[in-house]
């Protein structure tokens, strides 16, 4: 199998629309009999971060690789940038304005979940500038 | 246990996937916080939930989950409802409150679980 490879683009304050691009990259993934613990792994991490780019990030690009041996997500957005990086990993702790967290999100376990369910992050954030976050999930 | 149980110990409306309910469920999670379902939930079948917006479907979907139980009453509108029919998901309402509604489903023998 070649590498595949699957790009997104994440519209801004649109929150109904928000995880679209994860559920289809779950899709393509169970259609190409990927293992379901791997699909999950991807799915819950890749929405995870599609939610964070939505809410904090005025939306961005989603890029998806699939390798026989692995499975690379590369979420590339212009927004604000993390100021401390340790902090937002942080289990609980949150930036996350009251109207997100009405709507179900803004708990702080973002991207520590992300970290949990995937076999490799990098975080890679400049102030004013954006966010790259790369994961990887071994299959 | 299987949805239909589950449906029969609420006395729960079913609202989509009427064709569904013979499916087994082991264990279920409550909250309104799809932030910590998405960090603590592990192979859960049964979500419940009093949160009504697009992203229930979305975090059941990303979890595998197969039942998803609106609380206290709360009403989805058509378009959720549609969300979770696409993607073969039983929805069901209840009126009972968040608590009450876990300890029913644990009393008939739902778990929630390893921590």
């Amino acid at each position: 199998m070649e590498a595949i490879c699957l790009t997104y683009d994440i519209s801004p304050d649109d929150f109904t629309r928000a995880g679209e691009a994860s559920s289809d990259v779950k899709k393509k993934l169970k259609q190409m009999g990927v293992g379901p613990e791997a699909i999950r792994k991807v799915a819950i991490a890749m929405y995870e971060g599609e939610i964070n780019m939505v809410i904090h990030a005025n939306g961005g690009k989603i890029r998806v690789e699939i390798t026989p041996e692995k499975i690379v997500m590369i979420l590339d957005d212009v927004g604000p940038g993390i100021p401390d990086v340790d902090l937002a990993m942080q289990a609980g702790y949150s930036t996350a304005p009251d109207e997100v967290r009405s709507l179900g999100f803004g708990a702080g376990m973002g991207l520590p979940n992300m970290k949990k369910y995937t076999d490799e992050m990098e975080v890679e954030t400049h102030l004013g500038v954006g966010t790259k976050i790369t994961m990887v999930v071994n299959i | 246990m299987t949805v239909k149980d589950v449906k029969d110990v609420l006395k729960a409306r079913v609202l989509t996937g009427e064709d569904l309910l013979d499916q087994e469920v082991r264990s279920a999670c409550g909250s309104d916080m799809m932030s910590d379902v998405l960090a603590f939930s592990k192979d859960h079948s049964v979500l419940l939930t009093g949160l009504c917006n697009p992203q229930v479907i979305r975090t059941a979907e990303m979890l595998d989950i197969v039942c998803l139980i609106f609380v206290r009453g709360k009403k989805p509108d058509d378009s959720i409802i549609e969300m979770a029919k696409d993607r073969d998901l039983v929805v069901l309402a209840t009126g009972h409150r968040m608590f009450s509604a876990c300890g029913m489903l644990y009393s008939a023998g739902l778990r929630g679980g390893a921590i």
